[in-house]
């Protein structure tokens, strides 16, 4: 029954457009990715009242952000003219950055920040991959530090154009 | 049935949790290098967010209307259930080091059980904070060769470090019965079964930080039943101190 109540055309137009609403919050320590390039945003649903639910999961679980992702959320979904909307948060199944979009990936190389890589690939102790320079193509770079300005990020610097720049972690 | 063994399974995960981010926050400011001053308050985050999920799941669990915040705030000393090596100071930056190495090096295999737990709630937490640790271990690892087979006075540092702390890693693989029904139930993860992989990362690790592994002897006890060295107290009475100060505060 819900899901008939889902596929009714006028609920999959409401539907469609609160998921354009949620999708165009972007993520405030990175503000050219919008929540759905980072895979953040999981699903919109109208409930039988035709309230909007957005579905969000965090990347990390201390993410300082997702509270101001929230908040955004209903703004966004307000102004789109949906009441009083819910926002749920899932941690199942957990994020890691095979979620984010190759257009996501895209604009965070065009930002100046290095994309994580194709495949999330969690290392053993001590290996090492190699990270391609942002502003110069370079793939000689260097780790300055794990943990760079968010917690998703980590600091490097290339050893050809000397700038330094930040990565986006693969988890 | 199992709702108050589950509820005191979440409190003793998500104190372990707060406690040592609490402690890992105390270098905000302090830390040897920016760089690193980052790096222990982004890990000091990773466990503030780990602890929030436990606890918010302890209250759901629980089902009393009381909040994280009231289980993270007015808990009193002999309430909290975090191991006695979380609430040790966080002493000079060997100390640290080697603290986050021996948990980390315990959390990844252990969360990493804890994903095929039948409490699926438990399993998506657990399939979350493994993606952390396994960057926490890492950082704590290579900190560890750099001190241990760095100068003289960097690696007696982190030996005595490892000297010291060792007494309380005996308690990381405690389990009292209710816990052992919560493993036979599905629910939590063996911590005995845990050790080979530990003691396997510490080898690895030991040796190409050119540091002696201590000698197994008598071990530190009592987190877990809430009898705390005389440290926890100062910890939460920073941590608590806004709440008790100006009780019901919220911004």
């Amino acid at each position: 029954m819900v899901a008939a109540a889902q596929d009714r055309p006028d609920v999959a137009e409401r539907r469609a457009r609160a998921w354009a609403a949620a999708a165009s919050v972007v993520d405030p320590e990175i503000p050219v990715l919008t929540i759905a390039d980072l895979g953040v945003l999981r699903e919109v649903r109208i409930d039988d009242h035709g309230r909007a639910e957005a579905v969000i999961t965090p990347t990390y679980n201390g993410c300082p952000a997702m509270n101001a992702i929230s908040l955004d959320i209903e703004l966004a979904l307000e102004r789109a003219g949906f009441r009083q909307p819910k926002i749920t948060t899932v941690l199942a199944p957990a994020w890691t950055t095979d979620w984010m979009t190759q257009e996501g990936k895209a604009k965070l190389l065009a930002y100046g920040i290095a994309p994580p890589q194709a495949r999330a690939s969690r290392r053993a102790l001590f290996g090492e991959v190699a990270v391609t320079c942002p502003r110069c193509g370079c793939e000689e770079t260097e780790r300055l530090a794990e943990f760079g300005s968010t917690a998703c990020k980590a600091l490097y610097r290339c050893t050809a154009c000397r700038e330094p720049f930040d990565h986006f972690k693969c988890i | 049935m199992t709702i108050a063994p589950t509820f005191d399974y979440c409190l003793r995960l998500a104190d372990d949790a707060l406690v040592l981010g609490h402690r890992l926050s105390e270098w905000c400011g302090h830390a040897p290098t920016l760089e690193e001053d980052i790096a222990l308050a982004n890990l000091a985050l990773d466990y503030v967010g780990q602890a929030r999920a436990l606890y918010a799941y302890a209250t759901e669990v629980e089902n009393d209307g009381r909040t994280e915040d009231d289980l993270a705030y007015l808990r009193e000393e002999r309430e909290y259930r975090n191991l006695l090596l979380c609430e040790l100071p966080k002493g000079d930056f060997a100390t640290t080091i080697v603290r986050q190495f021996l948990f980390a090096a315990f959390m990844l295999p252990f969360w990493e059980k804890l994903t095929r737990s039948k409490d699926a709630t438990l399993a998506a937490i657990a399939a979350k904070a493994e993606k952390e640790v396994a960057y926490h271990l890492r950082h704590a690892a290579e900190w560890l060769v750099r001190l241990g087979d760095g100068t003289e006075e960097s690696r007696a540092r982190a030996q005595d470090a490892l000297d010291e702390l060792w007494p309380y890693t005996g308690e990381m693989f405690e389990m009292d019965e209710a816990e052992r029904a919560l493993v036979d139930a599905g629910i939590a993860a063996d911590r005995r079964s845990v050790r080979p992989v530990w003691g396997a990362t510490l080898d690895a690790v030991l040796a190409e930080a050119t540091l002696a592994r201590p000698r197994d002897g008598w071990m530190q006890t009592g987190g877990r039943r809430g009898v705390h060295s005389e440290h926890l107290g100062h910890v939460l009475a920073e941590l608590q101190y806004l709440q008790r100060a100006y009780p019901n505060a919220t911004w």
